[in-house]
């Protein structure tokens, strides 16, 4: 009976996956960013996320993009468990001093080639929390940055305008550290 | 005012119009104090200290109380030299950490704890260097970076046990703590929770600080409550400096409140179908959640509603809000629909009934909070016992559940949520005209306050003290996540370790919010 019943609901909404925005705009420049990920790509980007310290608020857009409108496993992109399986780092928060080596320990455990992204004001400058006796500030101050992405919090598009945005760069990896 | 409370005699200032009561007692008392709230079936709601020597006062420890009488702000000045209070901690085991953490920031000592380890200090400032006293340098702090830092954990011994420890860092996109499982085969013997990873000194940051930024600042304690530390961090600012708030900046303070508690009730409900491998029922929550964060991008302007409580009222005044009565009936069938497949759904309710389950009485007695305390019996809603405007003309029917298992606690947002539709629907329909935000400014005293706010995970307290340049001088924000995190500790006992991700989820407690 649920399964009937998960059947007709799943045949009525139909696939909500954009394009399905708010705007025209917004829909033509999603299809863009399919399209240059997928140039980009030809295979898949694997991200690992790592919060540095973060108010939890950047993490609720990271959500959304891995919800059904952004169907951003299409585009090949997937979110890993483990460092050791990811392309790109994606990092929220000031750097607290209390994940100060977590962090590094991450990085280091990310193999080459790898970018990685700053997402959030924290992450970016600090934000509101600055550098202080348990904060790091930014997280350019730990590890190497590739792209910065700003935003309280950025939302799920400029996310992945930034994921293009990195993959774009010669990745740097070791030889920046 | 004087009453009684069991054999006590006390005097007590209210605050404002509030149903909120301030009493100073001598740190000798506080037990007795305690122990006759507690014995009225009472709780422990939040424990601070300060250090108000520059000012010309003491160290200071302050508590709030849930009692019959109202909210109670307790205070104990403290010894100068050498500040101490007896424990509570024996009355109320959720005093523990933060009388740990106390201890950690302020060097102000709970005598006769039982647990006397660190707690939010990890190595990144010394053991006899205390972080919020007011001659602290940070220069001094040391430039540890969280590594191995000897914490000792409780071992437990015997054949065939062994442990797991999971993070700081998680497999998944949460937030990052220390987790040590110990277990025979899958069943879990044992967890300790090792937090305080995303400390970042929130509290120091407020000192000094403009009420403004302030406001900012608090509504950043824990993202996911921005519109509820936002709100109490306002209210309690104005309840210090006496700030009539305009009646429609109220209503529309609460309409981000309740749209902020749709929003989690939403994505949580569709992760906890996910943890049981119906993805279904994620795509179909987090289809209406970004609808929903859409609407209130279109309204106000940001999908989570950040920076528009601000103190003396709203910053921002919608021209219309039809959409979003709209957007309510809709949701409201969507998510019917919704629960009743989980419902029905054999397998999802195989793993949600009799999994992490807190029995009522000691939910009770360690004072489980919020939703996850109401799905185990504990009726205590700030909106329905402790209401402010306009919660005590909205009638919010507060949900309760006795089971206390995951699905208990998936039946309380199935449940809360329907209310916050209907309370959005009221809201919109009585919104009072007029404007949305009075002028807020300091009069060059020390002034103090309370803001209580009932967020979508539980009770969230700040209080402010404004110093005579018309800053911040003090901030404490409380997260009911304090209080919630042991309890997850207990939930999981006698359970399978792949159940911990489901559990967990089931409570989705604030790291940022208790590690500040």
């Amino acid at each position: 009976m649920a399964t009937f019943r998960i059947l007709h609901k799943m045949l009525r909404c139909g696939i909500v996956s954009e394009p399905q925005p708010a705007s025209d705009d917004d829909r033509a420049e999603f299809a863009r960013l399919h399209d240059e990920l997928r140039q980009v790509f030809g295979r898949a980007p694997v991200i690992r996320h790592v919060d540095a310290g973060s108010c939890n608020g950047c993490e609720l857009e990271i959500h959304a993009l891995n919800g059904p409108h952004y169907n951003i496993e299409g585009l090949g992109i997937r979110f890993a468990a483990s460092p050791r399986h990811a392309d790109v780092l994606l990092v929220t928060g000031p750097v607290s001093a209390h994940l100060e080596t977590a962090l590094r320990r991450s990085y280091d455990a990310t193999p080459d080639p790898k970018w990685v992204i700053a997402m959030g004001d924290c992450a970016c400058d600090g934000g509101l929390f600055g550098p202080s006796y348990a904060s790091r500030g930014r997280v350019a101050n730990v590890i190497p940055v590739d792209v910065e992405l700003r935003g309280c919090p950025p939302g799920p598009l400029a996310l992945l305008r930034a994921i293009r945005d990195v993959v774009r760069r010669p990745p740097v990896g070791s030889s920046r550290v | 005012m004087e009453t009684r409370l069991g054999d006590l005699e006390l005097t007590l200032t209210p605050q404002g119009e509030d149903a909120l009561w301030r009493f100073s007692l001598t740190p000798a008392r506080l037990p007795s104090f305690a122990r006759a709230i507690r014995d009225e079936g009472g709780q422990l709601l939040a424990l601070w200290g300060s250090d108000g020597r520059p000012s010309g006062g003491s160290f200071a420890l302050d508590t709030v109380f849930l009692s019959s009488l109202g909210l109670i702000w307790a205070r104990c000045a403290l010894d100068t030299d050498r500040p101490a209070y007896p424990d509570l901690a024996g009355l109320f085991p959720q005093a523990g950490r933060m009388q740990r953490a106390t201890r950690d920031l302020l060097g102000i000592v709970a005598e006769g704890a039982e647990d006397t380890r660190k707690w939010l200090r990890h190595d990144a400032w010394a053991a006899d260097v205390y972080p919020l006293r007011k001659d602290f340098d940070a220069a001094a702090a040391s430039a540890g970076g969280g590594g191995d830092d000897g914490y000792a954990f409780v071992r437990v011994a015997g054949e065939g046990v062994h442990e797991i420890p999971v993070g700081p860092i998680h497999a998944g996109v949460i937030e990052p703590g220390h987790f040590r499982f110990s277990v025979v085969g899958e069943k879990v013997l044992r967890l300790e929770e090792r937090l305080g990873y995303t400390h970042k000194g929130i509290e120091k940051r407020f000192e000094g600080m403009d009420l403004v930024t302030g406001a900012r600042l608090a509504g950043r304690v824990s993202g996911d409550s921005h519109s509820a530390y936002a709100w109490a961090y306002c209210q309690a600012v104005e309840a210090a400096l006496g700030v009539a708030v305009p009646a429609r900046a109220l209503w529309l303070r609460a309409l981000m409140l309740e749209m902020e508690r749709v929003a989690n009730h939403l994505g949580d409900l569709g992760y906890l179908g996910n943890d049981v491998a119906l993805t279904f029922g994620f795509n179909q929550f987090w289809r209406l959640k970004e609808d929903w964060l859409r609407l209130g991008a279109q309204l106000f302007g940001h999908r989570y509603l950040f920076d528009h409580i601000v103190p003396g009222g709203v910053a921002v005044d919608p021209p219309s809000l039809d959409p979003l009565r709209v957007a309510c009936v809709r949701l409201h069938d969507e998510v019917a629909e919704l629960r009743s497949i989980y419902d029905e759904h054999a397998g999802v309710q195989d793993r949600f009934a009799h999994t992490g389950t807190v029995r009522p009485d000691l939910a009770a007695r360690l004072g489980l909070a919020g939703l996850a305390g109401r799905a185990s019996g504990q009726a205590w809603d700030l909106r329905v016992q402790y209401a402010h405007a306009p919660y005590d003309q909205l009638d919010v029917r507060m949900a309760t559940g006795l089971r206390g298992d995951v699905a208990a606690r998936v039946e309380l947002r199935f449940v809360e949520l329907a209310e916050s539709l209907r309370l959005i629907g009221e809201i919109v329909r009585r919104l009072p005209a007029g404007p949305c935000r009075s002028e807020v400014c300091a009069h060059g005293q020390n002034a103090e306050g309370l803001g209580w706010v009932e967020g979508w995970r539980g009770p969230v307290l700040v209080s402010v003290h404004i110093g005579t340049d018309g800053r911040l001088e003090r901030v404490h924000p409380h997260d009911p996540s304090w209080q919630n995190w042991p309890l997850l500790e207990l939930a999981i006992l006698g359970n399978i370790v792949p159940d911990f991700p489901l559990i967990n989820k089931s409570f989705n407690l604030s790291y940022s919010g208790q590690d500040l």
